[in-house]
């Protein structure tokens, strides 16, 4: 979908992108990077609207130096920032946009009708755009990069702005743009954590250098770590402690509990080291008559896997090995 | 999502899946020329307010009436006395009216440049297969076609009512072509003019205002000026003051070339040779006016 090799881009005082080299397939890919990491940048180049300095990028198999519109012809673009009339209607505004894609006026008006039901816009759409809400809005910006059926679509920071609610919906819309509309995605975020259950694949651009590319399964599934709540009983009326101190005997390693979560302090932690890990702990508990209330396996989050990369990366290779 | 649109139906040989979910676009796409002749129609359309709102629509369709009523009321007046002549020169009208024209490309030129920098709308377009010099050309057209039905259509009123009171066919058409010609070249002027200023003032409250003050500013600083040439007897100033606002300009080159009589003070026009200045004026002038508005929308490209 997407290649760049050695792309850079240098402004007079500051270098966005310094020699980046990253290969994105079909799926949903998040670009992660703190604010003027080079996200917008890279994306201004691969739509074809910006020379990079060095380097070459390729969207579809197109380069983006000389074959701009063909490209721009068949991805989609979402800003970041506010970007929808407000006296105008949702429909009005998206059939505008579809023909200046280059949909036919019928053509315009069906996939217009189409984009919106499917991003959840349905009376509401008649209305002029000032008075949505932000959540109707986002999707209005999301309709508009839709509405010619591109094969590719960039989202820039699209949960910006949004309520937990509204960011889930979002994020679930994402999700479905590529399993059910076949479009592959490339959604930038500042949070690692809301691209953890929507993307395929991760890049994580920091001073607009790569600073890692992989699948999230990759940064998730490394280790599994299992998470156990018990009862208390008349015996052992801290039940938690008991099983710590009982696994710890056998030699499990256990984690600090979940942080700052609520009820942290009655979850452990443990990694797993195979199917014997889950009948030990089974038999541990049994043995002190307690209840067991929880066992389930937590996958990691990628803010974890980044959190103090180098350290973190240097388990994840022992791991490996 | 609220609604899951895909109909879960078992697959099997007698059942039929109705999908109605995501439906891919096979289409035509018919790339930039057809974006920027749509952008065209569009921005044409409204100009006039049409497919806007009906509060937009009042104002260009009142300055489009008031435009036309004087022309009725002449040509009645010329049929019902059989005058000999029309009381107004086709390429007189534009100048007489040019207040009414000046209204428009203040009420217009911000509406259709200023909404889509102000709320930012610009990145949309260049993310598409359109292009700076595509949505700068359209726009550009798309006002000046807008001021040329508004300055040609009471000269068509004229023509044909010249016609219907039997004035001299040949003659008629000679002097309603020249004053196409004429009104052309105004909207072409006013529209880059009114672009220009507009494009660089995103609060359109402040665009009508700063397009205003261009258009009547420079007339009446010019008109003044030419007048006090005038009575202290030195009219070989006259034309070259006329250099410096739009409408006298525009006064200038069809004095020199299109057979008008010059609303100058003292009637004294341009001489052919300071007419081929005006007319290199008017030219450079909306040359300039393309210039920079590419400049500006390479700047806010995205």
């Amino acid at each position: 979908m997407i290649a760049t090799e050695s792309l850079s881009k240098r402004f007079p005082r500051v270098t966005a992108l310094d020699r980046l080299s990253v290969d994105v397939g079909p799926g949903v890919t998040g670009l992660v990077g703190a604010n003027g990491a080079g996200k917008s940048t890279l994306i201004k180049i691969l739509l074809g609207l910006s020379p990079a300095t060095e380097g070459r990028a390729e969207v579809l198999g197109l380069d983006v130096a000389t074959k701009g519109a063909a490209i721009r012809e068949r991805v989609g673009y979402m800003p970041e920032h506010d970007c929808l009339p407000p006296d105008v209607s949702a429909t009005e505004f998206v059939v505008h946009m579809a023909r200046m894609s280059g949909l036919p006026p019928a053509a315009a008006r069906e996939r217009t009708a189409d984009t919106l039901r499917h991003v959840g816009l349905y009376e509401e759409r008649y209305r002029p755009i000032g008075g949505y809400s932000t959540g109707m809005k986002q999707r209005v910006k999301l309709a508009q990069a839709l509405v010619h059926d591109p094969q590719l679509v960039f989202l820039d920071e699209p949960t910006n702005g949004l309520d937990p609610v509204g960011r889930d919906e979002m994020l679930g819309l994402i999700r479905r743009v590529h399993t059910d509309f076949g479009i592959s995605v490339l959604v930038t975020s500042h949070l690692l954590g809301e691209l953890e259950r929507t993307c395929d694949h991760v890049v994580v651009v920091d001073g607009g250098k790569l600073l890692r590319s992989s699948s999230t399964r990759d940064f998730t599934q490394s280790t599994t770590t299992l998470a156990i709540e018990v009862t208390d009983s008349d015996t052992h009326p801290d039940g938690t402690r008991a099983v710590r101190d009982a696994l710890h005997a056998r030699g499990v390693d256990i984690h600090d509990e979940g942080g700052g979560l609520p009820g942290a302090g009655h979850i452990l932690l443990l990694t797993a080291s195979g199917e014997e890990t889950y009948d030990l702990v089974r038999d541990v508990v049994a043995d002190l008559g307690l209840g067991l209330v929880r066992m389930e396996q937590r996958r990691h989050h990628i803010s974890e896997v980044f959190r103090d990369g180098d350290e973190q990366r240097k388990e994840a290779v022992g791991h490996g090995g | 999502m609220a609604v899951e649109h895909r109909a879960a139906a078992p697959s099997g040989d007698q059942t039929r899946i109705h999908n109605i979910g995501y439906r891919t676009y096979d289409g035509p796409r018919l790339g930039r020329a057809y974006a920027r002749r749509s952008l065209y129609s569009q921005s044409l359309r409204g100009a006039y307010g049409l497919g806007r709102s009906v509060k937009s629509k009042v104002l260009p369709m009142l300055l489009f009436v008031v435009m036309c009523v004087p022309a009725a009321i002449m040509v009645a007046v010329a049929v019902a006395t059989k005058a000999k002549d029309l009381p107004l020169d086709y390429t007189r009208y534009a100048i007489v009216m040019q207040a009414v024209i000046s209204l428009y490309v203040a009420s217009q030129a911000p509406q259709s440049v200023s909404r889509d920098l102000r709320f930012k709308t610009v990145p949309l377009y260049f993310s598409r297969p359109i292009e700076t010099a595509d949505y700068v050309r359209a726009k550009y057209a798309a006002l000046a076609s807008a001021l040329f039905i508004l300055t040609a259509a009471p000269l068509a009123v004229l023509y044909v009512g010249a016609l219907l009171a039997k004035l001299g066919f040949a003659h008629q058409t000679k002097e309603f072509a020249q004053g196409l010609v004429s009104v052309a070249l105004l909207s072409l002027l006013f529209a880059g003019i009114g672009l220009v200023i507009a494009a660089v003032t995103p609060r359109r409250g402040f665009g009508i205002a700063a397009v205003i003050a261009v258009l009547t500013i420079s007339y009446g600083a010019v008109s003044t000026l030419q007048a006090i040439a005038d009575a202290q007897g030195s009219t070989g100033a006259i034309p070259w003051i006329g250099l410096f606002s739009p409408i006298t300009l525009i006064d200038g080159v069809q004095s020199a070339f299109l057979g008008a009589t010059s609303a100058y003070p003292g009637g004294v026009g341009p001489s052919s040779g300071e007419g081929v200045v005006h007319v290199l004026v008017t030219l450079g002038v909306i040359a300039a006016g393309y210039g920079l508005l590419m400049r500006r929308y390479q700047k806010v490209g995205l």
